[in-house]
């Protein structure tokens, strides 16, 4: 037995020792952009974003000064016991007792400083990347030499409004035209019935890009192209299929004698669908709101397509590829833009974590 | 109608039930044409307004959302007021009729244009001719467009590519998820693993594209790295490389933009697979158990075996996802490098080249790959006995 027992510690430990460094793996690379995102523009460029985290460093005790000392920098110099030359000494040389003598600047008017090696982390935060990747106005930047610079806004807030206008009413109006189809699909009698839903069927798996030529030359004819409706329109006929089978196969479920009851009491069908499905239908619609918003919040292609050619309605998605794609070194930028990008999906995703697993054990598979 | 107000209706004279005919007829029309005047307005403001960026936000948010819900209430108004027979046989339409209608206009129709273009060279069937006229055009090119697609070279090199991400991108997804699944099953943090995991389901692709460029990040070297992998290279005593570098090894550098799907993709095939595991039942697991099955064992015999239909639909869906994989490509390298995708070649032959006749055979190609599952589901739903 006291094997065993020792047996299932071994055991507990291989499996949680595997999950974390598997946790791990997949966090990394997001804490790593947001732990950056709060770090100084210069602190980004010129070391990782682990520093944060203790490391052991030579950091200066004290300073010597070369002139008052006496030193020659073209010769052999001895300070303090230790002698080198002045190469040596601005690669730095370790003393025995555990300290390094390094000589700061130029030859001229350099110094010399005692460091120790101990242990430290960078830890300079701040707001600026936010602050500069949200306003719209442009940002004034002193370099460590003291010459400024100025580095246009990037309206992040602009976008994430436009991203707003675009994910609230692309995820609602195919919800709710999804669950009138689906209410009528599952408890209304009708000529076509099942061969309509058999279109939906078939078109749950259909890509969309054999949608986006002909689409953009309707809207062209329609002049809607570049406009929300535009963009509301595609989501809609993107998500349709997939939310009306979903909500019919949760709709058509409710027991059927709670609808009969109604219609008894002289309920027309509307009233039945207004005051008793949908609110008896709120898990399955949430678990495909949260699906729908996360997809076109995040969706790149559909965007491009639809609102490319009017900049005024950037989305944050098409807002930050432009600056991945123009200024792609910078960091302190990109990391605050993506977290700007990623903070409501993120809270979305958090909060209602509980049925969007619902969502995805129902069955979403996105055509 | 309840009973009260066809007694009412009955107690009123001949002249009171004209003007109530003709309130109706009013409200009946009067209300629809001010609905459509309102949303009318709503999209004038929208499209020509230069308000601030948060008003036009609300505007929309109320316009776009609101406009769909008054537009159902009117049609089920109108209906409402008409006889009971007609009344039964339209209301169904009302309710499904603008599904339907959305479907095909965006989908099931664009299928036979798409296809229609793609017969046609560049600018696609001539305008303002009857489809006789179109096939007798010189635009008319027949299947070449086809021909084009399956024989040159950025092409094959896109089929190439998207057989790496189907193959790697699904299997490496599959495993993963099943993977931290199982381990997760036994583990006391498995609510904090899982979400840990699962959390990138919520990051853009745009968004994770950056995450992966920070990580491959190139300083020079003897400069201090900022990018994590050729921060571990140098203190593995590698040299540093740039990120062309690491994707000038075609065709492996698709790699490196695979590993970014998978990471987003592990924690969906997880959590499904996480439901199926919890569904074994636990005799099953118990008997093996007794029977002296080591824990491996009772993975790949017992809990493999089981779940084995959820496995190959969660491998479809990423199969299908990663047929038609896009942003992660287009914002990485834009195709360049040697890792054209089929989408990529899409988009770029549709709206860059503005070749929209080549473009098009390519969506259809996408199409047919996507053809078996589309007759599986339909199959399915064949034999739900329900409908």
């Amino acid at each position: 037995m006291k094997s065993g027992k020792r047996q299932k510690q071994v055991a507990s430990l291989v499996v949680n020792g595997t999950l974390l460094l598997l946790v791990l793996i997949w966090t990394v690379p997001t804490l790593g952009i947001f732990v950056s995102s709060f770090r100084n523009r210069n602190d980004i460029s010129s070391s990782g974003w682990w520093k944060i985290f203790p490391y052991r460093d030579w950091l200066p005790v004290r300073e010597i000064d070369t002139k008052a000392a006496g030193l020659d920098p073209n010769g052999v110099m001895e300070v303090e016991g230790t002698s080198g030359t002045f190469e040596e000494f601005r690669a730095g040389i370790e003393t025995p007792d555990g300290k390094r003598l390094t000589w700061i600047g130029n030859k001229r008017l350099g110094k010399i400083e005692v460091q120790e090696l101990v242990w430290t982390a960078t830890w300079n935060f701040t707001m600026d990347n936010y602050e500069q990747v949200l306003g719209g106005q442009d940002f004034t930047f002193t370099k460590p030499d003291g010459s400024e610079y100025i580095v246009p806004g990037d309206n992040m807030t602009g976008a994430f409004l436009n991203s707003l206008s675009v994910a609230v009413p692309s995820t609602v109006i195919p919800i709710l035209i999804a669950a009138f189809a689906a209410y009528a699909f599952a408890w209304m009698k009708f000529p076509g019935r099942r061969e309509m839903f058999i279109l939906i069927v078939a078109l749950l798996v259909v890509p969309l890009q054999i949608a986006l030529v002909p689409i953009l030359r309707d809207y062209k004819a329609l002049n809607l192209n570049g406009t929300f409706l535009a963009i509301w329109l595609a989501h809609t006929g993107f998500g349709l299929a997939l939310a009306t089978y979903l909500l019919y196969n949760y709709i058509s479920s409710l027991p059927r004698d709670i609808l009969e009851s109604a219609f008894i009491d002289g309920a027309s069908h509307f009233t039945v669908f207004t005051r008793l499905i949908l609110p008896l239908s709120v898990p399955a619609l949430a678990s495909f709101a949260i699906f729908q918003f996360l997809w076109v919040w995040n969706d790149y292609l559909v965007a491009l397509i639809f609102l490319g050619g009017n900049p005024e309605f950037e989305l944050v998605t098409q807002r930050m590829a432009a600056i991945a794609g123009a200024r792609g070194q910078d960091w302190h930028l990109l990391t605050a833009g993506a977290f700007v990008s990623m903070i409501l999906p993120l809270l979305v995703f958090f909060s209602l974590q509980r049925y969007f697993v619902r969502g995805l054990l129902a069955g979403s598979v996105k055509g | 109608m309840t009973t009260l107000e066809i007694e009412q209706l009955e107690s009123q004279s001949l002249g009171a039930r004209i003007i109530s005919f003709i309130g109706r007829v009013i409200v009946a029309t009067g209300i629809p044409m001010i609905a459509f005047f309102v949303l009318y307005q709503g999209f004038l403001f929208l499209r020509d307004s230069h308000a601030p960026r948060g008003v036009i936000t609300l505007v929309a948010i109320v316009w776009g959302v609101g406009g769909v819900a008054i537009l159902y209430w009117v049609f089920n108004n109108i209906v409402e007021k008409l006889h009971g027979l007609w009344r039964a046989r339209i209301l169904p339409f009302v309710f499904v009729g603008p599904a339907i209608a959305i479907l095909s206009w965006y989908l099931a129709i664009p299928t036979l244009r798409t296809f229609w273009i793609s017969l046609f060279d560049r600018d696609g069937p001539p305008h303002g001719l009857n489809i006789l006229q179109q096939l007798a055009s010189d635009a008319f090119v027949g299947l070449d467009n086809y021909r084009a697609v399956f024989t040159q070279d950025l092409m094959l090199q896109a089929f190439r590519n998207n057989l790496m991400w189907i193959v790697i991108g699904s299997t490496a997804s599959v495993i993963f998820g099943l993977l931290i699944a199982a381990l997760a099953d036994r583990s006391r943090f498995e609510n904090t693993a899982k979400s840990l995991i699962f959390l990138p389901m919520a990051i853009s692709f745009v968004g994770a594209s950056i995450i992966w460029n920070f990580i491959y990040e190139y300083r020079p070297e003897g400069q201090p790295q900022i990018g994590l992998l050729n921060s571990i290279v140098v203190s593995l005593g590698g040299i540093p490389q740039t990120w062309p570098q690491w994707v000038a090894i075609s065709p492996w550098n698709n790699l490196f933009l695979i590993v970014i799907v998978v990471w987003l993709q592990a924690g969906f095939s997880m959590v499904l697979f996480s439901g199926a595991l919890k569904g074994i039942p636990e005799e099953l697991l118990e008997a093996s158990r007794i029977d002296g099955a080591t824990e491996i064992q009772t993975f790949f015999l017992i809990m493999i075996p089981y779940i084995r239909g959820t496995i190959i639909s969660v491998w479809t869906t990423i199969v299908i996802f990663t047929l038609k994989i896009f942003d992660v490509v287009w914002v990485m390298t834009g195709g360049q490098f040697g890792t054209h995708v089929i989408a990529t070649q899409f988009y770029r032959q549709s709206f860059t080249n503005l070749n929209s006749g080549f473009g098009s055979a390519i969506a259809i190609v996408l199409l047919l790959a996507v053809f078996p599952v589309m007759i599986y589901n339909l199959r399915q739903f064949r034999e739900q006995e329900a409908f």
